[in-house]
Parts: structure tokens; sequence; C-alpha cells
């Protein structure tokens, strides 16, 4: 029989319970870093995952091509991908388009194709078409699917243990400002390449740690706005719902944080006035984007500036801690403060973020939000 | 009778090989190896989130392991001990002391979350401070009575559905060396489902941090008489002053029934 990478195998009844581990960094300054940092990271974090899947995403990896979307996808064989050619060359430009180089170190193993897009000038919002290309490509072509579609950025991801993956996709290769990484341990669908993290829609990734339990509530919501939740995993809602709030409705990540991790009614009525009229209404208006069960999750993205967000359940039910470089340079978020300080030369501090309560650090910019208290909405942002 | 062998200087034992951190089977068949060779001071250097340090080691009090912890000791540190002393000079992760049955563990920086949990003796005393869910379901039995110490703030759910023993919070404040108090220290849900032990909170608790089923008193002459050992062990194993511990005045949080959820899971509360 032929094995497909890029289609969920079928379903088996059979849940594990155990956790992910999670880890990523931003350098402040700009300063481009290979994937070995990110690899040791995960190294530490080995326990956490079963080799049933292990993923990295690096920001800042294209800079002579920063303008073009790059759609690296996972090809099941020369047919898909002629088909994938074919539509992507009747919608878009293909400015460049190459082989992902590879090891032979995990076999079988699909193709791996990256395309350099570009839209028509004239196009009115071409994120949104990306997103519609991606789309299609995933649930309309079949033994085809999209790693990632973002500007200066690229997912590598597949189904084996993190550190086999790293070796696969030779992530050394790679420089970036940015890396996330993720080992699995899937609890509620199988391991297979497609469902690895991190999730990705544009430039938007997120690598998680947990379970959502609201996803049905999520992907339906998600639905009305033209996503496709095809993975049935539960982490694809999380990409898609940063990218709705903060692209499309133009939310802050702070707020979109606010959304997804809301606090009770019982903390909003504790609130001064103002926040709680913005809290009410945020609850009242986003109730079916909040997630719901056991998360800790990192997301990375492009936009405004390229930043790193860690954020947990608000009930805490899996771990997330953050450090500062003794440079004040850079800032780690993992599972676990080991990973920071296998890597780390010199911490300035480590600690332990609120439930609920996002870290976000931005490049230029530093640490926005610390994840102590949850009061940052931006500051003109006045509630009545 | 065998007599075994007493070796009273430090082993040592390097938690890396070529700076790899080894797996944490090899780390403890490593502890193991080294108690069976009769030592009982035996140091971990540059460890690396290893998880299960110490898990299930033994030890008589007439006859002590030590462990000194240098570096990140991973999960679950001391789980199912039963009557060694780990010292951890620095930092700890979740779950330390997970089921321990004796001994102590001592933590000269923070603790994450979940420490203590189903803890059913011994002590564990955290200089800093702590994460959420500290003495999750702690038990105590006759005199089989666990302790939690936390030297500085605990976060949200402090001994949730706690079922005996001691939890202590301090709210003290470590800064250049210097010690004073934490304004806030305590969090909301405090001892939410708690149904058995008790709660010493130096500081006044605002009502709504109660968590289900609780209820908030001052403290007996009886309550004092089980805090001050406790609190001049604490005091002693990190050279504090204890009569600024004495400075604020505790509050002891108790559960108000021994099934505070009754009424979720049956028509009548009991």
């Amino acid at each position: 029989m032929k094995i497909s990478f890029a289609n969920m195998p079928e379903r088996k009844d059979d849940k594990i319970f155990d956790a992910c581990g999670i880890a990523g960094f931003l350098n402040i300054d700009g300063k481009l870093e290979s994937g070995v940092k990110v690899k040791r990271m995960m190294s530490v974090l080995k326990d956490r995952e079963n080799g049933l899947g292990g993923g990295y995403a690096v920001y800042g990896v294209w800079p002579n091509l920063q303008d073009l979307y790059c759609i690296q996808l996972l090809l099941d064989d020369l047919i898909a991908k002629n088909n994938v050619e074919e539509y992507l060359k009747t919608v878009v430009d293909i400015i460049k388009d190459e082989k992902c180089p590879v090891s032979n170190n995990i076999s079988p193993a699909p193709i791996i194709w990256r395309y350099f897009i570009d839209v028509s000038p004239k196009m009115s919002n071409p994120d949104d078409f990306i997103v519609d290309v991606v789309m299609y490509i995933n649930s309309e072509i079949n033994g085809a699917f999209c790693l990632s579609s973002g500007k200066n950025m690229v997912v590598f991801k597949g189904n084996g243990w993190s550190a086999d993956i790293a070796d696969f996709y030779q992530i050394e290769r790679y420089k970036g400002y940015l890396w996330l990484g993720h080992s699995r341990f899937p609890t509620n669908t199988p391991g297979w390449w497609g469902g690895a993290h991190p999730f990705n829609i544009l430039d938007y990734s997120v690598v998680h740690n947990g379970e959502i339990t609201s996803y049905g509530t999520n992907k339906r919501y998600l639905e009305m706005w033209g996503y496709k939740c095809r993975l049935l995993t539960d982490t694809e809602v999380v990409a898609y719902l940063f990218d709705l709030l903060t692209r499309k409705h133009r939310l802050s990540k702070l707020m979109a944080c606010n959304i997804v991790a809301p606090p009770y009614y019982d903390e909003i009525t504790r609130m001064t006035n103002g926040y709680q009229n913005i809290f009410k209404l945020l609850r009242v208006n986003y109730g079916s984007a909040m997630l719901n069960g056991p998360f800790s999750i990192l997301v990375g993205c492009n936009r405004p500036v390229p930043s790193i967000i860690g954020l947990t359940d608000r009930k805490k039910l899996r771990p997330l801690i953050a450090g500062l470089s003794e440079d004040q340079n850079i800032v780690y978020i993992s599972s676990e403060e080991s990973a920071i300080k296998h890597v780390a030369n010199g911490i300035e501090r480590i600690w332990e973020p609120t439930a609920g309560v996002p870290v976000i650090a931005e490049l230029g910019k530093g640490i926005i939000s610390v994840g102590n208290q949850r009061n940052l909405l931006p500051m003109n942002f006045q509630g009545s | 009778m065998l007599e075994t062998k007493k070796i009273s200087d430090w082993h040592t034992i390097n938690a890396r090989k070529d700076k790899t951190p080894l797996s944490y089977k090899k780390l403890n068949s490593l502890i193991k190896e080294s108690v069976n060779n009769g030592h009982k001071l035996i140091k971990l250097l540059d460890v690396c989130g290893q998880r299960f340090i110490g898990a299930g080691l033994e030890c008589s009090e007439k006859d002590p392991i030590e462990l000194e912890i240098h570096g990140v000791p991973g999960n679950d540190l001391g789980i199912f001990m039963d009557g060694p002393k780990i010292i951890v000079k620095g930092n700890a992760e979740d779950q330390i002391g997970n089921t321990m049955n004796s001994g102590t563990i001592i933590v000269e920086g923070d603790c994450r979350d979940v420490a203590g949990l189903s803890m059913r003796g011994g002590k564990i005393f955290v200089k800093g401070n702590a994460g959420y869910r500290i003495g999750i379901h702690m038990k105590e039995y006759q005199d089989q009575i666990p302790i939690i110490v936390i030297g500085g703030k605990a976060k949200e759910f402090f001994g949730e559905y706690m079922a005996g023993g001691i939890l202590i919070a301090l709210g003290l404040k470590y800064e250049n060396s210097k010690i004073s108090n934490f304004e806030n220290f305590i969090s909301p849900n405090l001892a939410s489902g708690i149904h058995g032990g008790k709660i010493y909170i130096r500081g006044e608790v605002p009502e709504n941090y109660l968590g289900i089923g609780t209820v908030k008193n001052t403290l007996s002459e009886e309550d004092h008489q089980i805090l001050q050992p406790i609190i001049k062990e604490y005091c002693e194993i990190f050279n504090i002053n204890q009569e600024f511990i004495w400075e604020k005045s505790f509050y002891k949080i108790i559960p108000g029934s021994h099934r505070p959820y009754a009424a979720y899971y049956t028509a009548k509360p009991i």
C-alpha cells in the first residue's frame, strides 16, 4: 500500500496522556542564529516526546526574498507536485522554486519543495488570497500539504523524534532571529507529517503542549471566516485564531491573547470599570474564540514586527518558563527551565508567567508584556 | 550480618558527558550505584532537566543519605523518596516530592508547579517562590504528616484538594541579600476543595481569595506549637532571623467539611 504523507492516517481509538515539549527564542537585536541552538533546547526536552512528531519554525530566514511569500510543501510524489505547480501558475507568479535539501535519515519520507511567489500588485488583499491558496492546496490537491506560507519564514516538521526531524531538514543550514521548536507526544490524533507542529498560516506559527477541548466551537467559528480546519488537530485552530484576530480584525497581540485566554467573570468583577467593560465586550464578542482546556503555546509571527508570544491556559495546566539572557538581548520561552539554561550564556532572569497572561517580545523593541498581570491593554484603548 | 560500608566524603557525579546531559535513567543508576557502594553524601554537578532524581531512594534516620544538586533538576525530583535529604542549589522544576514518603527536599531558589503532590510524609522547604497547585492531594495518616514551607509567593490553587498535612506560605521577598515582605503573595482559589490538613498563611488573606469549602481562622495556642518548630527549621536552613517571621501574624485555612463538593455529586449534601 502506498503511504501518504499529506493525508492523515485513519484514526484509532488510542488516547495517550502525556506532554509535548516546546521551546523558542527571539534575538531582540535581530542577530541571525542557526538552528543548532533550538535543536539543543529540544534535546533537553526529550522525555516529553515519543518520536511521533517534531518541528521547527524560523523567522528572518530569507533576507533576500523577504517580500515574497514562501510556500513550503510536503508532497507525496511528483504527480502531486505537478498538480500544485499547475495550480500555482494559474493564480500567482512563481519567482523561484527549489527542492528543500533533506537528509536520508528518515525513510520513507515525502518530497519537500518550496515556492517563492508573488501576487499581482492589483490584488486588494494579498494575505487573504494566500490563505485561500493554502486552503485550496490542503483540501483539493491530493498528496500535497502546505507546511508554511509566510514571508521571510519557513516551517520544518515531520513524523519522528525532534532531533531526527532537525537532521532531516538540516536546520543548521538556516539562520534566523526567531526560532520555535516542538517535540510531540500525540494524544488524540495519530502521529503524521502534517499533524506535527508548528501549525502555520501565513507567517503565524504555533507550537502547543496540551489539548484544546474547545476545538469544535473554535472550528465552527473559524469556518464562518473562511478557514478550513482539515487536520482534525486542535492546534490548527490556534494558528487560524491568531491570524483572524490580529491580521483580519486588526487587534493587538495582547488583545488577541486576552480573547483566547480571557479572565474569568469573577476576576472581571474585581477590575476597574473601564477594564470591566472592555473585558466583558471581548468575552461577549469573541466567546467562540476562547480556547478551553490545558495548553501552553508559543506563537511566532511577523507583523507588525517579528514577535514571539508565550501563553498558558488560565488554570495553568501546562508549564511555561521565560528567561532573559544576561545581555538582555535574547528572550527564551520553554516548557522547562533546563532547556533555557542549557543553551543560554548567562541568564539575567528566569520567571514563570502568570496563567493566561502572555509573555510577548518584539524584534527591536524587546519584551512588551512580561506576563505578570492581566492589565496590559494598549495605552490608547480607553474604556468608558 | 553484613557490614555496610560508610563513606563520609562527598561523592561527585557529573550529570553530563561531553557537554550532553545524561539520560535520567543513566543518572539515577549512577546515584543508586553510589548509594550501594556505601556513599552517604552525593553531589550531582551540572544537572540539566533529568527527571526522577532520587526516585524511590531509601534510608533510615540513623543512616542518612544526602544529595546535593547543582544545576536544574527536572520534573518529579524525589518522587517516592523515603528518607534521604535533597538540597537543590538553585531552582527546581515541576512536581518535586511527588508521593514522597519521608525525607527532606530543600530548594534554595524557586520551585514550579504542583510541588508535593500526593505527598505522604517528609518535608519540603522552598526558600523562594512557588508555582501553581502546591500540595495538591497531600494527605496524612497518624504520625505521617507531610509539611511544605514556601518562603516567598505561592500562586493559585495553593493546597488544592488537600487531604492532610501542613502547608505554609511566608511571603518573604529576598532582594540583594535583604529580606522584606511581599505585599501580595497569595493568589485566588486558595485551598479550593480542601478536606483535610491545615494551611498557614503569614498575613491577611482576602475573603475572595478563599477557595471552595474553606474556613479562615486566627491561630490557637496549639497552632503556634505546630508552627514554631517548622519556622525554626526553615530559618535555620536558610539562615534567617526568626523574629522577622513572627513580626506578621498568621492565618489558618482549614476545611469546612470533609466533602466540599458533595453537593455537586450527590442529590443532597452530606
